[in-house]
């Protein structure tokens, strides 16, 4: 057991922040420290082409597809340094993320020759079509419909929640494609380019002023026959896999931006003597421990090769991080005292602290509710007995 | 990258493990807290047949090499037992006079300490007088203090060897909230006293090594808590489901598990980072201590509250959890004093 990397990983480590330094310094100054997601969304398309151009959009794919065939240690030493460098999140990660290891891992050689190159160059980007209005944590009750007719499917209903739709490509969609059926069967998943008549995207305004989610309506929206991944009616299985790659490695680079957040604090409170308010300081310890055990809890779990058996602790991950940084936004609101709710910026566009504070009521929600992340640590990690399902 | 075990390592968990469990049994702890809060059996099967008391402890003291994670896994195993055996003293007498003693110091007690001839007991007071070679003052609370042959008292002014049985060594056991780690007042007046030679050494060691044992041990009963907690609801039948199948219930569970699991990356961090001399150990072992045991302590307050009744009797074994965990809240700094020194770290003194 040891805590660090060892001297080619951290050869690797000298060689990716180098790049991402300059790239900072040069080019792409201009999206440097950018924290949402949907700020200069044209310039981090571009981004997403210069990191392709340079071998840096996918590492962890096979070289075959435009990756690295990474080890996990150098994705996530990757990971850290992109977010160490101040390098804003990824406009295509669901691409990168999930759409692409789902095609690589489910789909046929031909989508992979049609898609892998594109989203590897960052000339496709991603978005998911998984919640609707009646399937949030119930994701199974999905009621978008799709219909085989000739050489299409034909694809009616609502998605809500679509991150980024209004800057995407494509959308993968979890349909139902057999009448009349209910739960996890008869599900369907495909693909689908967002460009099309049928396709009606309409942002949503979130709680701190940002858009950074959509409506997608489909009106008779339709996508090739040979669209789907998986097999007709197999959907769940995909849709399952691929939120098992939601708990990557970009983990570990998402806590750098964490540990801006919370420097971020600790200069606030210095600044304006809060530092030396005795509840704050523990407050601030917490908040210290707290990321330093995420990183080591994140480190264990990758360093877990043994992947036979389901990690029940990997499922302990969501929520904690997620309820961690909504405690790091109190803390923030703490710190700042009154001051932290005004802004001189009339267009209701937040400073870090105070967006931090607003975004993470968002994080105990998406990708999973606490409550549903702790129905899925005690039914699968501790064993406990389902809940019974409803059927109204 | 490898924050996991090693198979060596992974070993030891497993022969630590079955070690306590076989033999630490509820009712084995339980003769031993009527008594004086020691089993001497389980203690000397554990230094002499299982090897493993050495560990941590360098090799030509006596000891069997390894490091603090060898360490921290014995621990972590004897804690879910909540096994009656004086391992602190282990952890801070032992490991001082390794760190701070003279050679013949070293000589004299360590082989002793590790064989489980003799028993170490450690403490640390704001201030002793020592002079002309005997020490004097009060030491209140000492764990294990009643049991030690030998103590290790540590103040600003220096660290001591006291043999228990030298003249002016007076001991008064107290009885103690937590049964498999009672406390004792050691008053000394004019008692024969060898300072260590390097008592900075010594102190160091006492915090490594204590903070580290006392993780482990809230670590490995936090688990076992978790783990027995979870076999009732499976087990228990209430308005005809099981318990653990309402949400009220599992949500709970699922709240024990978040934290342990914190507290298990804590633990190894902060004894990796010792092992390593890392930059971030000292941070790493105030972290350890104060989660770790806030962890413990959520951890035995909800065993006794998911048992419901049961689980506030003297027969079930939740309030041994609960009483351990409270009194490792305590033990060597609380959770406010280890959590203001990881903010002066980062935030510097306050004003």
């Amino acid at each position: 057991m040891k805590l660090g990397f060892s001297r080619t990983e951290e050869d690797f480590r000298t060689e990716c922040a180098a790049w991402l330094k300059a790239q900072m310094a040069g080019e792409f100054a201009d999206i440097k420290g950018i924290t949402t997601l949907t700020a200069k969304a044209e310039r981090r398309k571009e981004w997403e082409q210069q990191l392709a151009a340079h071998k840096w959009s996918c590492i962890g794919w096979p070289e075959e597809w435009g990756g690295r065939n990474a080890s996990l240690a150098q994705q996530v030493i990757f990971a850290e340094e992109y977010a160490r460098a101040g390098v804003p999140g990824r406009v295509n990660h669901i691409g990168i993320e999930l759409a692409g290891p789902t095609i690589l891992a489910f789909g046929t050689e031909e989508q992979k020759q049609r898609f892998l190159p594109d989203i590897a160059a960052g000339k496709t980007i991603f978005c998911q079509g998984f919640s609707e209005p009646n399937a949030g944590s119930d994701l199974a009750s999905v009621r978008t419909k799709a219909r085989l007719e000739g050489d299409k499917w034909v694809v009616n209903g609502q998605k809500i929640w679509t991150s980024l739709a209004h800057i995407s490509d494509w959308i993968f969609v979890v349909s139902r494609s057999e009448e009349g059926s209910k739960g996890p069967k008869g599900l369907t998943f495909l693909m689908m380019p967002l460009d099309q008549p049928g396709i009606d995207v309409r942002g949503i305004k979130q709680i701190n002023g940002d858009a950074e989610f959509n409506e997608t309506f489909f009106t008779d929206a339709t996508c090739p026959a040979d669209s789907l991944i998986g097999a007709v009616g197999g959907g769940w299985q995909i849709a399952m896999g691929l939120l098992a790659f939601e708990r990557g490695v970009s983990t570990l680079g998402q806590q750098m931006g964490f540990r801006n957040e919370l420097d971020a604090i600790i200069t606030a409170a210095k600044a304006n003597g809060s530092a030396n308010d005795p509840l704050i300081r523990q407050r601030i310890a917490k908040a210290e421990i707290g990321l330093r055990l995420m990183r080591y809890g994140a480190l264990r779990m990758l360093s877990n090769t043994d992947h036979s058996k389901i990690d029940g602790a990997a499922l302990t991950y969501k929520i904690q991080w997620a309820t961690w940084r909504r405690n790091l936004g109190e803390l923030a609101m703490d710190v700042l005292g009154q001051m932290g709710e005004v802004t001189d910026n009339p267009a209701y566009e937040w400073d870090m602290l105070p967006n931090l504070f607003l975004f993470s009521r968002s994080d105990t929600i998406y990708g999973g509710t606490n409550q549903i992340q702790r129905n899925m640590i005690a039914e699968r990690a501790l064993g406990l007995p389902r809940e019974p399902r409803g059927d109204v | 990258m490898q924050f996991s075990f090693t198979e060596e390592q992974a070993m030891i968990a497993e022969t630590a493990k079955a070690f306590f469990s076989e033999n630490a049994t509820s009712e084995r702890t339980r003769r031993a807290m009527a008594a004086d809060g020691v089993d001497r059996e389980l203690w000397t099967s554990f230094c002499t047949e299982l090897g493993l008391s050495g560990v941590g402890i360098d090799e030509t003291l006596g000891g069997a090499g390894l490091g603090m994670v060898e360490f921290a896994i014995i621990a972590e195993a004897a804690g879910a037992q909540v096994a009656a055996i004086p391992l602190l003293g282990l952890a801070t007498a032992a490991r001082a006079i390794a760190a701070g003693g003279n050679d013949t110091q070293k000589s004299v007690w360590s082989p002793k300490l590790i064989s489980g001839e003799v028993i170490g007991a450690c403490e640390g007071v704001p201030s002793l007088d020592f002079k002309d070679g005997t020490l004097s003052g009060e030491i209140d609370p000492v764990p294990h203090g009643a049991v030690a042959d030998v103590f290790v008292f540590v103040s600003p002014q220096g660290a001591w060897i006291v043999r228990a049985d030298a003249p002016g060594v007076s001991v008064h056991a107290h009885t103690t909230m937590d049964q498999t780690r009672p406390f004792a007042r050691v008053t000394l007046h004019k008692a024969a006293a060898e300072p260590l030679a390097d008592a900075g050494a010594a102190i160091a060691a006492i915090h490594q090594g204590g903070w580290i044992c006392l993780a482990a041990e809230a670590l490995g009963g936090a688990q076992a808590c978790l783990d027995r907690t979870v076999a009732y609801s499976k087990e228990r039948i209430q308005f005809g489901r099981p318990i653990g199948s309402f949400q009220a219930y599992k949500h709970r569970l699922a709240d024990m598990m978040i934290e342990i699991e914190q507290a298990r990356s804590a633990v190894y961090w902060a004894a990796c980072a010792a092992d390593e001399g890392a930059e971030d150990a000292a941070m790493a072992l105030h972290a350890a201590k104060s989660f770790c045991a806030d962890t413990y302590f959520m951890a035995a307050g909800n065993m006794i509250q998911l048992h419901g009744g049961i689980g506030f009797t003297w027969e079930h074994d939740a309030h041994l959890f609960f009483k351990r965990a409270r009194s490792i809240q305590t033990m060597l700094g609380n959770g406010d004093f280890h959590r203001e020194q990881v903010a002066t770290m980062v935030l510097g003194e306050a004003a």
